[in-house]
């Protein structure tokens, strides 16, 4: 007969705990989960990234159908609202009865409403569910139609910060308040919490610290706040973050025993007072405390399943609560013993206030371990230092390296990851071992990262081990002999640089001939656009002699937009245009009812073309003199320019001229991913060249030429090449870099990420584009060249060729546009209707 | 959003009650999409050159219901014919409709035959 479980809560624990049982023994059980929250179970550890994008199917852990599947009987919407331990049955609010044999209790916790008069008011939030932020962006939107922009957050944790850069990314401008001197008081120091307080308010975020919140006022909705010091502050909304409360209530009420302070009291097999019922995650009180983290729910979810398979294994004593803030562009960390408060120790201290750096390591009395600490700045290294910790791992020499970095030339002090013993863990949220790692990787043959994952679990929780699981791949797959595998995808056992190579060597012509000489089967969308790009740098050819290679950008040669019709953007070098040709561009825009905007990259984007009237549009704009922008290409962009000596009082060259010149050099040019440039007519830097793959400077002497930034998701500035060279010299170097880079780099790596890769750096690069230690700079300025030569606008292709132009109907059997376009008002404009 | 979605359920060789002529063959890009109207509904035809194979499917991808999968790229995963969403590159199997690489809904697929040169789809009515 099988055993019936019944879990209360469909949280993250409640879901992981099914997730084991039924991978263990869903044979023997039938489950049946019972959730309060209207759908399955969701990552709230990303929460906040519902504020970026309010699509809930991207959180949810598992779908609906996952539970079926698994014969699991998931109860949504139902709230359980009594057990009887004795007769063994639970029944919820819709009157429904159900009996175990074994009863999970995973109800988590709910966020601690501190009792301030005024509490209650309009406009005051919690955070912790989705109907929380639903409620939390709706009212949000309500007050900045009102003007009233100002909100904040009660409690400077974790989560309050993660609340407050929610609020800011809502274009709120937000105030932290913090009950404590300094925030994150539980895991940082003074000095740190310093260092995090002027990064913090850096991004426009208010801190204000030692503040008690004694009433809240505001006629009918929050006005108001008042501090026990007397001063007042005023805000159109509040997201309360101060703390949890584990959901117990049902417990209590059921005489299962309750901590003095909150939490089902568990012993280290997760059993709770009552005969066969168990509690775990947030709600469990373990060692006389609450876990407000994934990673210790987790554990207990495993520990949870072994009891009901009558396996022996038991909870750590000691539960790491080391975390890593997951705020976009503030590193903070705090692992082990963060103050250094738990035994004596030394802590060593790295803080430049100019680079807003704060690290800390905490270092026993006999100088052999490591204890703990912070990091402020720049947390690239927790995930080594707490592996350090955690696993008692003997010091370097000179500990101070391990924040310092080795200064004298020496390698790495911290060792990789290979340095590491089999034992450590490598992702805390699914605990997965670097042994469990390299065991996927050697024995079941997971050769790729994702493979990796998906067989290990490892990265699917919070993801901060991602890099660590990289380079245990890589290093491991090394050690085997095998290189890391480069290849593009399963059709092409080669890298992009061999495929270059290989495609030119043996004059390959087409995608076909490729698949049939060097690779096998139908190919893909990885190989095809990568191979688009190596054909069009060595013939020159447009997308349109191959377009079903292509990305659908090149194919039909516009930015596809999220309902699916496309963007237009004509190229305007330097960004100087003239009203003439704005003028066409405004008659264009206006006859077929684009959105327009101007972009980031100083042009003009029109959106919302049917795909079916490109090639009409195009027309009528190669008319008025516009050429391809190639803003859908893996390709020249713009090359941006500032206005330069011809006007500004500063200005030591003519930087639109410049900028025109090299933007028409090198249009229509594919490389591995898209190329930017810049020219900025003196130090001050308008045109943000340093932000670009290449950007000119104007010195008294002549150009700063300097390569491989990006703005973007890792902005990077670029680096210096040479200095004070003339014009003919600054585009000899850029022809030869842009080739060498074009030559080389994996598909998809912009160029400082190839940089990066690149052996020896800016240095060698130096002597490959400059001093020639290859002997291929003519070679390089010969292709180069040969490109430039051979441009053509692809529009100009498709608007001369009646042939080509079919291929931009939206039917094969009918003119008409797609029906499934509805479009909704905005700004005197339109958008698409929102998803 | 629902009714979007309902309006297409997969057809099997066995069902189809009437094809409907599409086009002539070389009409039809080669390793490539294109779009069919047929009903009020769009239906994506994807034609394997290489191997002589055709496929159709939905044009609506579930991920976003956008219409937009004939304008995705196509090729294979271990030996099963796919396309790859031209959105966001959730990729589908052309045999069974399975979502490859996530767990979306499956999109549903119809026979396709080609004769005399010309291409048809298999349609229940
Ligand atoms: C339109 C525009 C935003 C705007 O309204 O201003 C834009 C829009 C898009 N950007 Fe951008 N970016 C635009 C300027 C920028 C800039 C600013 C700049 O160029 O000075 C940046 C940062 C600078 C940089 O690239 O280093 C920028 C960094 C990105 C990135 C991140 C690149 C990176 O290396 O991290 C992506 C993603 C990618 O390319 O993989 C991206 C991707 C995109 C895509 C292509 C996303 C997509 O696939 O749909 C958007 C296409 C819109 C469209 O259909 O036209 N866009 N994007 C800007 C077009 C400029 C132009 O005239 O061509
Ligand atoms: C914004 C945010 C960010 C976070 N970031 C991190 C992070 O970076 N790292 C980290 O480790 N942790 C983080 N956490 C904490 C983490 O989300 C929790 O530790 C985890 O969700 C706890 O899981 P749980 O299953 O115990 O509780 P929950 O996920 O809260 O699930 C409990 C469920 O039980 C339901 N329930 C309660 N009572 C009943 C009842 N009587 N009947 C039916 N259903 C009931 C509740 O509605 C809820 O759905 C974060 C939390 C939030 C809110
Ligand atoms: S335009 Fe660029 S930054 Fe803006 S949403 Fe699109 S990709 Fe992101
Ligand atoms: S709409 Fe198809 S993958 Fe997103």
């Amino acid at each position: 007969m099988k055993k019936k479980v019944i879990v209360i809560g469909n949280g993250m624990v409640g879901y992981k705990f099914c997730e084991k049982l039924v991978a263990k023994a869903a044979e023997q059980f039938d489950i049946t989960v019972f959730g309060e929250e209207p759908r399955p179970a969701y990552d709230r550890v990303h929460l906040s990234e519902y504020f970026e994008k309010q699509a809930e199917e991207n959180l949810i852990l598992a779908p609906q159908e996952w539970y079926e599947e698994n014969g699991i009987e998931l109860c949504t919407g139902e709230l359980v609202t009594a057990i009887s331990t004795r007769k063994k049955t639970i029944s919820t609010h819709k009157g429904n009865q159900a009996s175990y044999d074994y009863l999970v209790l995973a109800t988590g916790s709910s966020p601690f409403v501190p009792p301030i008069p005024g509490v209650h008011k309009n406009g005051v939030f919690v955070y912790r569910t989705i109907e929380d932020l639903d409620a939390i962006i709706a009212y949000g939107e309500k007050m900045k139609k009102g003007g009233s922009f100002k909100a904040s957050v009660l409690g400077g944790g974790l989560l309050g910060l993660e609340a407050a850069k929610a609020l800011l990314d809502l274009d709120m401008e937000p105030s932290v308040i913090e009950f404590a001197p300094r925030l994150m008081p539980r895991q940082l120091d003074e000095a740190g919490a310093k260092m995090l307080q002027t990064t913090i308010e850096g991004l426009g975020i208010e801190v204000l610290t030692s503040k008690s919140t004694t009433d809240i006022t505001g006629d009918g909705r929050i006005e108001e706040m008042h501090f026990a010091d007397g001063e007042s502050h005023s805000t159109s909304m509040l997201v309360i973050s101060a703390g949890i409360r584990p959901r117990d209530e049902l417990a209590r009420e059921a005489k299962i025993e309750i901590g003095p302070r909150g939490g089902v009291q568990v012993n280290d097999k997760m059993q709770t007072s009552a005969p066969a019922v168990y509690a775990i995650g947030e709600v469990a009180l373990y060692q006389e405390k609450i876990y407000g983290l994934v990673a210790p729910g987790y554990d207990m979810a495993d520990i949870c399943v072994a009891q009901l398979l009558q396996e022996d294994k038991a909870m750590e004593g000691e539960i790491d609560m080391s975390t890593k803030l997951k705020l976009i562009g503030v590193d903070v960390a705090s692992f082990g013993d963060a103050m250094g408060e738990l035994q004596e120790s030394r802590a060593i201290v790295y803080e430049d206030k100019n680079k807003g750096l704060y690290k800390r390591i905490n270092v026993s009395l006999d100088g052999q371990k490591l204890l703990g600490g912070i990091l402020i700045g720049d947390a690239a290294d927790y995930n080594m230092l707490l592996q350090m910790t955690q696993l008692e791992m003997p010091l370097p020499p000179h500990p101070e390296d391990l924040i310092l970095g080795p200064r004298n030339g020496e390698g790495a002090a911290m060792g990789g990851v290979m340095d590491l013993p089999d034992q450590a863990l490598i992702c805390a949220c699914e605990s997965v071992t670097k042994g469990d790692l390299i065991e996927a990787i050697g024995e079941k043959g997971c050769e790729t990262i994702k493979g990796l994952c998906k067989e290990t679990k490892a990265s699917t929780g919070c993801g901060g081990c991602k890099p660590m699981v990289n380079d245990l791949l890589r290093e491991t797959l090394k050690s085997m002999g095998k290189s890391v595998k480069a290849h593009i995808c399963e059709h092409f056992p080669y890298s992009r640089r061999e495929l270059f190579d290989l495609i030119s060597i043996k004059g390959i012509e087409s995608y076909d001939q490729a698949l049939d000489e060097l690779g096998h089967g139908d190919g893909c969308e990885q190989c095809k656009p990568a191979l688009a790009s190596i054909f069009a740098s060595l013939y020159n050819e447009t997308a349109v002699k191959q377009e079903t290679i292509q990305d659908t950008n090149d194919r039909f040669l516009a930015n596809i937009q999220r309902n699916g019709t496309y963007s237009i953007v004509p190229r305007v070098p330097g960004g100087e245009i003239t009203p003439e040709k704005l003028i066409a561009m405004g008659k264009v825009a206006q006859k077929y009812d684009l959105y327009t905007k101007i972009t980031g990259g100083q042009r003009i984007d029109m959106f919302g073309a049917k795909l079916n009237d490109l090639p009409q549009i195009w027309e009528e704009l190669i008319a008025a003199g516009f050429e391809s922008g190639h803003a859908y290409g893996k390709a020249l962009r713009t090359v941006k320019s500032c206005v330069g000596s011809t006007w500004c009082r500063f200005g030591m060259d003519e930087s639109v001229s410049f900028a025109v010149e090299l933007e028409n050099r090198y249009k229509g040019i594919r490389a591995p991913h898209k190329l930017k440039g810049g020219v900025s007519g003196c130090i001050r830097e308008c045109a943000e060249a340093r932000c670009k793959d290449f950007g000119v400077i104007a010195t008294e002497e002549g150009w700063n030429l300097y390569v491989c930034g990006n703005g973007g998701a890792k902005p990077k500035h670029a680096l210096l090449l040479a200095e004070n060279i003339d014009n003919a010299t600054c585009i000899k170097y850029i022809d030869r870099f842009l080739m060498f880079y074009i030559k080389t780099a994996a598909p998809l790596t912009r160029t400082a990420a190839w940089l990066e890769q690149l052996e020896g750096g800016i240095d060698y690069l130096k002597q490959v584009v400059i001093q020639d230690s290859l002997g291929i700079a003519e070679e390089l300025e010969e292709q180069m060249g040969a490109l430039v030569n051979t441009y053509q606008c692809e529009w100009k292709q498709v608007v001369d060729n009646p042939e080509l132009k079919q291929r931009f109907r939206h039917f094969i059997n009918s003119e008409d546009s797609d029906d499934n376009l509805t479009f909704v008002p905005l700004r005197d404009q339109k958008m698409p209707k929102p998803w | 959003m629902e009714a979007l979605l309902a309006q297409y359920t997969s057809v099997n060789l066995a069902s189809v009650r009437y094809w409907y002529e599409v086009a002539p063959v070389h009409q039809f890009p080669k390793n490539g999409g294109v779009c069919v109207k047929y009903k009020g509904m769009q239906i994506a035809v994807f034609y394997f050159e290489r191997k002589g194979q055709w496929y159709a499917c939905q044009n609506l991808c579930p991920h976003k219901l956008e219409m937009v999968l004939s304008r995705g790229l196509l090729g294979d995963e271990n030996g099963v014919p796919k396309v790859a969403c031209a959105l966001h590159k959730k990729t589908f199997s052309l045999e069974t409709g399975e979502n490859l690489n996530g767990d979306l809904p499956s999109i549903a697929t119809y026979p396709v035959k080609v004769q005399d040169g010309k291409v048809y789809i298999g349609f229940k009515e």
